[in-house]
């Protein structure tokens, strides 16, 4: 479904921040990336998602290839990719409800449906109850959880989370994992870049280690080591 | 197609509500400039009548011998009428223009007693020529002298007057010149403002942008609620502008009639008023959607 072949990343003239990074990501499959700080996790993660082009290589996404991507078509790219950040990147002007409405809103459904699967969602977050609440009058995990709602609610085929509990603390660190790994148990495939040691050796799933750029291990069942 | 229309109309009165003290303040560099458009139109109306009026008072007038007929006077009218420069030509006859020297003298007893003792009408017959425009009365003045035979004529008033007029004619010029590049000037000011501050209110709004393309947002639900932004804020700026500058017209129009006397600028404001508002609903929104438009531009690039 995802498949990285050779990917460079370069910045104007400084150093790359991508080296020849290769890998495939299957369907269903829960993958952590770690690595320190600066060994590229954000970088890899921007071309997931198509908010940077390789300077080399390949990254495809299913039948969209990232390098070679039309305008028009990065919105639709988009809403198959569900994306959570450390600094949760809610809309400040819409309430919970409505931050999570509108991915539905810009993927043109209809109205009739929006409020059944928005209430869904909530339901799913454990934020039912919250779903009029404005964006500053949620807590820091109440607001990651109407993130991952949002990033769900269209039924994306990928999660890419990017440090999703980097503001939180352990109690909500967990809950937001425990939320993840649920999703991943529902179909969804899940991508989680993170530097908790915590977080990825109780997932016991596959991780790539990136070190300077470059993949330095792929294990499946691994656990945050670095170098 | 309906649907999304809708969308992009509620986020934009959304938005246009939730962030109100950024869109009030936004409004606000709006309506100052629509009502700099206002003041340069009324202006304009003023200045344009005062010169008018200037303009009118200039003629050239010829005063024929007592013993000139008639039907050559007015065979000189239809030759000097004819040619384009000259906009009018007044024919006042001996008769008449005794008429007006008696009601004109009527409270002075001297001149009324004098003229009941002459026997014969001593007033000339004249013809008063108007040019199209100032600048012309000295092509008038040498066409007269190609119609005209000089033993017809008592006296031609431009000869005395020709450094005046041609004086005024230039002030004129100039006036209208000067009042057309200042008009321009202010207009690019007020539109080059509105539009920096539409573009900080986008450019502080540029997380929620960025935010909006993440999450799938085509540059249509990106750009859309900003144009739908423009449009209210122009709509609104539009009416306040007629609002706001109704009482101030109202007040200051009898002051102007003292100066330009033919000027009635609450007449004028109120026979315009559609016409004035449809001016300023178009200016505020033509400016509100095309600062909108150009202002997201570059958060639309890829």
């Amino acid at each position: 479904m995802i498949n990285f072949q050779n990917v460079s990343k370069q910045y104007n003239n400084s150093e790359p921040a991508l080296t020849d990074v290769s890998f495939k990501i299957d369907p269903n499959e829960f993958v952590s990336i770690v690595g320190r700080s600066g060994a590229g996790k954000s970088t890899l993660v921007k071309l997931l998602i198509a908010e940077e082009k390789p300077s080399r290589g390949r990254v495809t996404f299913g039948h969209y290839d990232v390098g070679k991507l039309k305008p028009t078509e990065l919105p639709k790219l988009r809403r198959h990719i569900g994306v959570v950040f450390q600094d949760f990147r809610l809309l400040p002007t819409k309430s919970a409800y409505e931050n999570i409405a509108f991915a539905l809103e810009v993927a043109g459904r209809k109205h009739g449906e929006i409020d059944d699967l928005v209430q869904e969602v909530l339901d799913l977050v454990d934020l039912s109850d919250k779903g009029r609440n404005f964006v500053h009058e949620l807590s820091g995990g109440e607001k990651q959880r109407v993130a991952i709602a949002r990033a769900m609610v269209n039924r994306p085929d990928v999660i890419v989370a990017d440090e999703p509990t980097g503001n939180l603390d352990p109690f909500n660190t967990l809950e937001i994992v425990n939320l993840l790994t649920q999703i991943n148990e529902l179909g969804t495939t899940v991508i989680l870049a993170t530097h908790n040691k915590d977080v990825v050796n109780q997932l016991n799933k596959r991780v790539i280690v990136l070190e300077n750029g470059r993949v330095a291990r792929d294990e499946e069942g691994g656990r945050y080591s670095l170098t | 197609m309906a649907t999304a229309l809708y969308r992009l109309i509620k986020y934009g009165f959304q938005t246009f509500w939730r962030q109100r003290l950024l869109t009030v303040a936004t409004m606000v560099i709006i309506l100052l400039a629509l009502l700099v458009f206002q003041g340069l139109i009324m202006f304009g109306v003023v200045g344009n009548t005062a010169l008018n009026a200037i303009q009118d008072k200039i003629d050239i007038s010829i005063y024929f011998k007592t013993n000139t007929p008639e039907d050559e006077i007015l065979r000189v009218k239809r030759e000097i009428e004819a040619a384009e420069e000259v906009k009018e030509v007044e024919y006042i006859s001996r008769a008449r223009a005794l008429e007006i020297f008696e009601e004109r003298h009527s409270e002075d007893e001297t001149i009324t007693q004098a003229l009941a003792e002459l026997e014969e009408n001593p007033l000339s017959a004249s013809l008063n020529i108007k040019a199209q425009n100032p600048d012309q009365y000295g092509a008038v003045a040498s066409h007269l002298e190609e119609v005209i035979s000089p033993d017809l004529v008592e006296n031609i008033t431009y000869n005395q007057n020709q450094a005046v007029i041609d004086r005024l004619a230039a002030i004129i010029r100039v006036s209208r010149q000067v009042g057309i590049l200042a008009a321009v000037f202010l207009t690019i000011v007020a539109v080059l403002v509105s539009f920096n501050t539409i573009l900080l209110g986008i450019y502080s709004n540029r997380d929620e942008i960025g935010i909006m393309r993440l999450v799938g947002a085509s540059n249509l639900y990106v750009r859309g609620p900003f144009v739908v932004m423009g449009i209210i804020y122009g709509f609104i700026a539009g009416i306040l502008s007629i609002i706001l500058s109704a009482p101030v017209v109202y007040l200051s129009s009898p002051y102007v009639r003292l100066f330009i006397p033919e000027m009635d600028l609450a007449g004028y404001f109120t026979s315009h008023l559609f016409v004035l508002l449809f001016y300023q609903l178009a200016f505020g929104v033509v400016i509100g959607v095309l600062s909108s438009l150009i202002a997201i531009r570059r958060y639309l690039k890829t």
